[in-house]
């Protein structure tokens, strides 16, 4: 197990990029999705389901890229970290990659889930940052934008 | 509500409309099973070893996962099944996930058993550059097994018009 680094709300200024993390859908990932959180929309599996049809194919779960944008968060702030408040828009469709072989996606586009900081403040004696946050495209369109609020600890209160 | 907007009885009789709670059971092998499935090998939520020595004493669930439901079997889906329905009679079939909002207040631990709650909180309409949609917000609450409200959830479901 590699050490992992706590941040401080002194660490964080406005303007800092929150570590990319990237990300590729592939069709063996939106069944393992479904099947972790119980959402069985054939949308989301079925290419000849009429609404994987009216989309031109099947699509990823707004709820998965929610969960990436939440894994960026929460592995961003550390086990002293505290994600209070997040949000996200599912605004573009994403195309997941399809499986080569039993482990191993085609070649297609790579999803990158990114953070800035855009405000920090101390409230009711909680260090707090806000960050916008999205999921981009391979070819860097926001498919889906965002907002989190997290607590950091502090050093002054260590 | 939008002012102006003229939505019709069936849709504005939405508004408030409550589905019956659901319990919610939050198993480690499902918290495991959800963060192998987004790819989150975080050992906060996924390692029980490293997880005692940290601010928790336990791993605690990826926010996002609220176990899974115990009972009823059927009512997880129950409001949102009847947004469907009721949106499909106004003209506006097929509904697509919009969007979420969480506010987290506590961390949900393995044992815990929460009670989730959900109402339609809001249902609008908004014209865009690809016509007409009906937006529809559901409020969930969780509370644990102590009675702690864990979270409060708030999604945002779009039909667009047919």
């Amino acid at each position: 197990m590699t050490e992992k680094k706590q941040l401080y709300w002194e660490d964080v200024e406005v303007g800092d990029q929150v570590p990319t993390l990237p990300k590729i859908a592939t069709t063996m990932m939106l069944v393992r999705w479904a099947g972790a959180s119980g959402d069985f929309n054939p949308h989301h599996y079925d290419d000849q389901s009429p609404m994987a049809a009216a989309t031109g194919g099947i699509i990823v779960h707004g709820a998965l890229k929610r969960q990436w944008l939440i894994q960026l968060m929460t592995g961003w702030i550390g086990d002293e970290g505290k994600l209070k408040k997040f949000s996200c828009q599912y605004r573009r469709l994403d195309f997941p990659r399809r499986m080569a072989n039993f482990v191993d996606p085609m070649e297609g586009e790579t999803w990158l889930c990114k953070g800035t900081v855009t405000n920090k403040y101390v409230e009711d004696d909680q260090y707090l940052v806000e960050c916008e946050i999205w999921v981009e495209t391979g070819q860097g369109e926001k498919t889906v934008p965002g907002s989190a609020t997290v607590a950091f600890p502090s050093r002054g209160t260590k | 509500m939008n002012e102006g907007s003229a939505l019709a009885d069936n849709i504005k009789a939405l508004i408030g409309h409550t589905a019956e709670s659901v319990v919610m059971e939050v198993e480690r092998g499902a918290i495991k099973r959800f963060c192998e499935a987004v790819g989150d090998s975080n050992p906060l939520f996924a390692d029980a070893e490293y997880a005692k020595n940290g601010p928790y004493g336990d791993v605690i669930c990826p926010p996002g996962f609220f176990g899974w439901p115990i009972k009823p079997a059927a009512a997880m889906s129950e409001p949102t099944a009847t947004m469907t329905a009721e949106f499909a009679k106004a003209g506006f079939p097929g509904l697509l996930d919009g969007g979420i909002y969480y506010e987290m207040y506590i961390p949900i631990y393995p044992g815990d058993v929460l009670v989730s709650s959900a109402k339609i909180a809001d249902v609008y309409e908004r014209e865009g550059k690809g016509g007409k949609s009906l937006f529809g917000i559901i409020e969930i609450i969780y509370t644990n097994q102590n009675g702690d409200m864990v979270c409060k959830a708030r999604r945002t479901l779009i039909g667009r018009q047919a």
